[in-house]
């Protein structure tokens, strides 16, 4: 019982973290709603499909293995992110945007 | 999770914000204000028992896979498990309101589900052991999908319009629960030599039962164009196992098939012994307080 119990541990960690992102009917951008174990990808698919669209939230599914995911830290937050805050005239919003433009 | 995840997972999901719960009493009837009269030509009350016996499989197989919430190996899975649960429960709801209305006496699909004898019951056996490990869980759902499936998929032209449109929403559930019980039953035979050991154990143990799910059918039988002959769906099926056991390297089970007592086995009313302890378990609260709300 005790090896059992360490072998199911093991293969338990093997099982890596998927992020998941969906599109919904309305939405023109897959969005990044949480995150699951799987064994493989195809696996961490249809867990998404069980997890995340229970209520008709999506129709198309994007599977990413967490460890691919190359982040930016919190710690360079601000050399990063800061210096863009005070820079206005990278904003469009010196125009007129057309009525008829959709998606702005 | 922040709040803009939070806002965003919200909009995906707020234009279908209806509250399916699945628990408590007071639902509206699942055939409301579709016209349930029994098309002319058609044997009413074999037409009931028709879809008294296709209820009874979903309503007994969905109370044996709900026993296996909480003993899931992963969260993952159990969702995914209880989400197949829940949709046969449904299918059970539909089938057995469309009995009651063929049969005209005024039964509602409460009445059907938990003021029934075992012997009133009309599934196949092979919804009614326990599984005893996750390898018959996947072994079972695979062989019941699988056929189901294939049942659905001919009773979607059936001359009742409503077992047609019962069967063509069935249809995109199962070919969902069948998939999921192949790949699963796909990992395990090509898995471990452990794991495809216990999956091999596990078909020999379910197979005896499958032989059941394509002897003629009396009821069918009277329903031409309404029900579909079993035995015609004896191909279908063995084609798509036959294909998932060679993916998992698995050899197609032998064994002699569970013989019916006297001419009769499940949709006739003899049932094997477990069926009484997953009756007792299901009807207890309904009998023991009936008319309830909660």
């Amino acid at each position: 019982m005790m090896a059992e119990t360490q072998t199911e541990d093991q293969v338990r960690s093997d099982w890596p973290l998927y992020e998941v992102f969906l599109r919904g009917k309305r939405g023109l951008n897959h969005v990044h709603v949480g995150s699951l174990h799987a064994a493989d990808a195809q696996m961490a698919l249809r867990h998404a499909r069980d997890l995340y669209t229970r209520r008709n939230e999506g129709v198309s599914i994007w599977v990413v293995a967490a460890r691919d995911i190359t982040a930016s830290s919190p710690d360079e937050k601000d050399p990063f992110f800061a210096p863009s805050g005070d820079k206005v005239y990278r904003h469009p919003t010196f125009y007129d945007i057309p009525a008829d433009v959709p998606h702005m | 999770m922040t709040d803009d995840d939070f806002d965003a997972y919200r909009s995906l999901s707020e234009e279908t914000d209806d509250h399916r719960w699945a628990f408590g009493t007071g639902f509206s009837d699942p055939l409301e204000g579709i016209d349930t009269a029994v098309p002319a030509g058609v044997d009413g009350a074999a037409l009931a028992s028709y879809c008294l016996g296709l209820g009874d499989d979903a309503l007994i197989y969905s109370h044996r896979l709900q026993q296996w919430v909480t003993r899931m190996p992963e969260l993952e899975e159990e969702t995914a498990l209880a989400n197949i649960a829940l949709d046969l429960l449904g299918q059970a709801r539909l089938l057995l309101s469309r009995a009651g209305r063929a049969e005209g006496a005024g039964r509602d699909e409460d009445q059907l589900a938990f003021f029934r004898t075992e012997g009133e019951f009309r599934n196949v056996r092979l919804v009614e052991p326990a599984d005893a490990d996750f390898a018959e869980l996947a072994g079972r759902l695979l062989i019941f999908s699988a056929w189901r499936l294939a049942l659905f998929g001919r009773l979607t032209g059936s001359a009742d319009p409503l077992l047609a449109a019962i069967a063509g929403q069935g249809v995109k559930e199962l070919t969902y629960h069948r998939d999921y019980a192949a790949q699963w039953v796909i990992r395990l035979g090509d898995g471990t030599e452990l794991s495809h050991a216990r999956m091999q154990a596990a078909l020999g143990v379910i197979w005896p039962l499958t032989d059941e799910l394509f002897r003629a059918d009396a009821v069918a039988a009277r329903l031409p164009g309404v029900a579909a002959d079993p035995a015609t769906l004896r191909a279908e099926v063995d084609e798509v196992l036959d294909a998932v056991l060679a993916a998992a390297t698995l050899d197609r089970p032998g064994g002699a098939p569970l013989a019916p007592v006297a001419g009769r086995a499940g949709r006739e009313g003899v049932h094997t012994e477990a069926l009484g302890y997953v009756l007792a378990e299901l009807q207890s609260v309904a009998r023991a307080h009936p008319d309830a709300t909660w």
